[in-house]
């Protein structure tokens, strides 16, 4: 009988060169299109350095711009990633990556950095990782290892968690009445307006090397999105792999959500779109999801910066703007 | 030649009660052995202990002259097949994409199927009948097709032993006779040892080489099905009146139900007449 031959690596690399080239024009566009009213034209000149006598707008493309861009592009793909893996790992659609607890701990975190007078970075978000990390070994610990079903045990620990720093959140946000409370709010609703280089450099140093693991995971994360019991009987190491998983992608989230605050929405919808066009096969959602992410948070964050005629929306607002009506126009055509 | 499985003394269970208590068995290699039972007799627990995802609380096991706390998971993998009870069909993969992951306990964490593996899958999904179906996801399949797609991935493992759990429980008569007619076929032709969980005792009469009856975590009988359906002990062990009698196409036993209507005059004829078998 003749089957098809693998066709995996030509897909992988199909798929990832056309959401390459999507995140390359997303890039681009993020660069040169901006609240400044100057003419992309310019900016394009000035970008290369055709312009010598111009110091202004390369400054304001290559310090202010082009270090947000980047921002975006690798939180929302850690975020894509993040969301992709607990909806295999806890299978359940629903999962995403605040769902264990990582946002009510960073928020947590992050508050009380503010509410210090820190900097947002590094102290702001050195205190909003601590904090993540924190809850989630504590979720993890937390979570009965024993009983049958580990996975509803998991979610729930994370949600109660998640409650009780809900709870903190609202003292702290209650109590504060000065302009820092502005900032909480940005905080809380997602925000990458302040983007330094080193930051920049910080995550990407973070969150690189834990893509690099998921995806060399992608295999078992098939098994496992088939069911942990099946899994086992196909030779993984379930718990192994699991925790494993758990532990890179908690880090790695923390990491991009102590910079960015709590953009929600990108890690539900991203993954649940990348799902459908693309099938099951996570050795193709995984670059897929850290490259459709990545461009998808830019959009965004473009969006959040030249929509509003004065100052701008926190990238939040966008992404849940966006992602509700979406999210529920795919849960109308599919069956979840 | 070494035992396919042979349990000595085994405790096991979930939580501080032991299901299966003091069992010791031996299941020869390339045999067709089948395990029946009441509910909550064990097998279940049996047939997880077996295949490595249950851990015996004492006594030993031995796969294939192993002890099975020597293998890891992947190296059981490679010898055992299960084919779970229920699989999963919320997930979108396709049929071929499941029969491949059969090759997973063969392949490195991060290694990709060859062409090698590719023939594999095919010769697997061709032995079940279904190559037809590749490219099928796994919702749009009958239960019938369901089975020996999981059955395929089963034969893709290249294991020495397979194990089911109730394989035909929700199937029609014909795919019931067809999933056994494929389970005989690949102990005949590729020399696995097939385990098989079944409620149907006739249907586990006329396939077994040997037959375990299991009963509140003990072997209740083993042996050939004459020697394990016979009338005192099924009614011992299920609780309930049975007649057994013999199958027309062949010289095992058969078993026949009793309506609760007709149990008083039943057993009025028992009584009068010699028992069953």
């Amino acid at each position: 009988m003749n089957l098809p031959p693998p066709r995996l690596v030509q897909r992988l690399l199909a798929v990832s060169l056309a959401l390459g080239l999507l995140l390359l024009v997303s890039l681009m566009v993020g660069l040169l299109w901006g609240s400044s009213p100057t003419d992309w034209r310019l900016c394009l000149r000035a970008l290369v350095g055709l312009d010598p006598g111009d110091e202004v707008l390369p400054a304001i493309l290559w310090q202010i711009r082009f270090p947000r861009v980047v921002l975006a592009t690798l939180v929302g793909a850690t975020l894509s990633l993040g969301g992709l893996v607990f909806q295999a790992l806890l299978h359940n659609p629903l999962a995403e990556p605040y769902i264990l607890g990582i946002s009510g701990g960073a928020a947590v975190g992050a508050i009380i950095g503010i509410l210090l007078g820190l900097a947002p970075f590094p102290g702001v978000a050195t205190l909003a990782f601590l904090g993540s990390m924190g809850v989630m070994l504590v979720v993890i610990f937390l979570t009965p290892r024993e009983t049958g079903d580990n996975k509803n045990a998991l979610l729930l620990s994370g949600v109660m968690v998640n409650a009780l720093c809900t709870a903190l959140i609202l003292f702290f946000v209650t109590m504060t009445q000065d302009a820092r409370l502005h900032n909480i709010l940005y905080w809380l609703m997602g925000d990458l307006s302040v983007a330094l280089p080193a930051q920049i450099f910080f995550l990407g140093l973070l969150v690189l090397p834990c893509f690099i693991i998921i995806f060399l995971l992608a295999r078992p994360l098939n098994l496992l999105y088939l069911g942990e019991e099946q899994a086992g009987y196909l030779g993984l190491n379930v718990a192994g792999v699991t925790y494993l998983l758990l532990g890179v992608t908690s880090f790695m989230l923390s990491a991009a959500v102590c910079q960015s605050g709590l953009v929600g929405f990108v890690g539900l919808v991203v993954p649940h779109l990348l799902r459908l066009w693309l099938g099951p096969e996570h050795r193709i959602l995984v670059p897929a999801c850290i490259l459709g992410g990545g461009a998808y948070l830019v959009w965004c964050d473009l969006l959040a910066r030249v929509l509003p005629s004065q100052g701008e929306l926190p990238v939040g607002v966008i992404t849940a703007l966006l992602g509700a009506p979406l999210f529920i126009i795919l849960l109308q055509r599919s069956r979840l | 030649m070494n035992p396919a499985v042979r349990l000595e003394h085994v405790h096991a269970g979930y939580g501080p009660n032991a299901i299966l208590r003091d069992l010791s068995l031996e299941v020869p290699a390339r045999s067709f052995f089948i395990i029946i039972g009441p509910n909550s007799a064990g097998k279940t627990t049996l047939a997880k202990t077996l295949a490595g995802q249950l851990r015996p609380q004492q006594g030993t096991v031995e796969i294939l002259g192993r002890p099975l706390a020597a293998y890891s998971r992947r190296a059981l993998a490679r010898r055992v097949a299960v084919v779970p009870q229920y699989t999963p069909i919320d997930v979108p993969f396709t049929v071929l994409e499941v029969v491949l992951m059969g090759r997973s306990p063969h392949l490195t964490l991060a290694g990709l199927e060859t062409r090698r593996d590719m023939e594999i899958a095919a010769d697997a999904m061709a032995a079940t009948q279904v190559s037809h179906l590749a490219n099928r996801r796994l919702h749009q399949l009958s239960g019938g097709e369901m089975q020996r797609v999981i059955i395929a991935r089963a034969i893709c493992q290249q294991p020495q032993i397979i194990i089911l759990d109730e394989p035909t429980a929700s199937l029609d008569l014909a795919h019931q006779v067809h999933i056994m007619d494929l389970l005989e076929q690949l102990k005949e032709t590729r020399g696995f040892t097939v385990i098989m969980i079944s409620h149907d005792l006739n249907l586990a009469a006329m396939y077994a080489d040997t037959l375990l009856l299991l009963h509140q975590g003990q072997v209740a009988a083993q042996g050939d099905p004459a020697q394990v359906l016979t009338y005192d002990r099924l009614e011992q062990t299920y609780g309930c009146v049975l007649l057994v009698g013999e199958n027309p196409l062949m010289r095992k036993p058969q078993v026949t139900l009793v309506p609760g209507r007709l149990l008083a005059s039943t057993q009025r004829y028992l009584r009068n007449n010699s028992r069953g078998t």
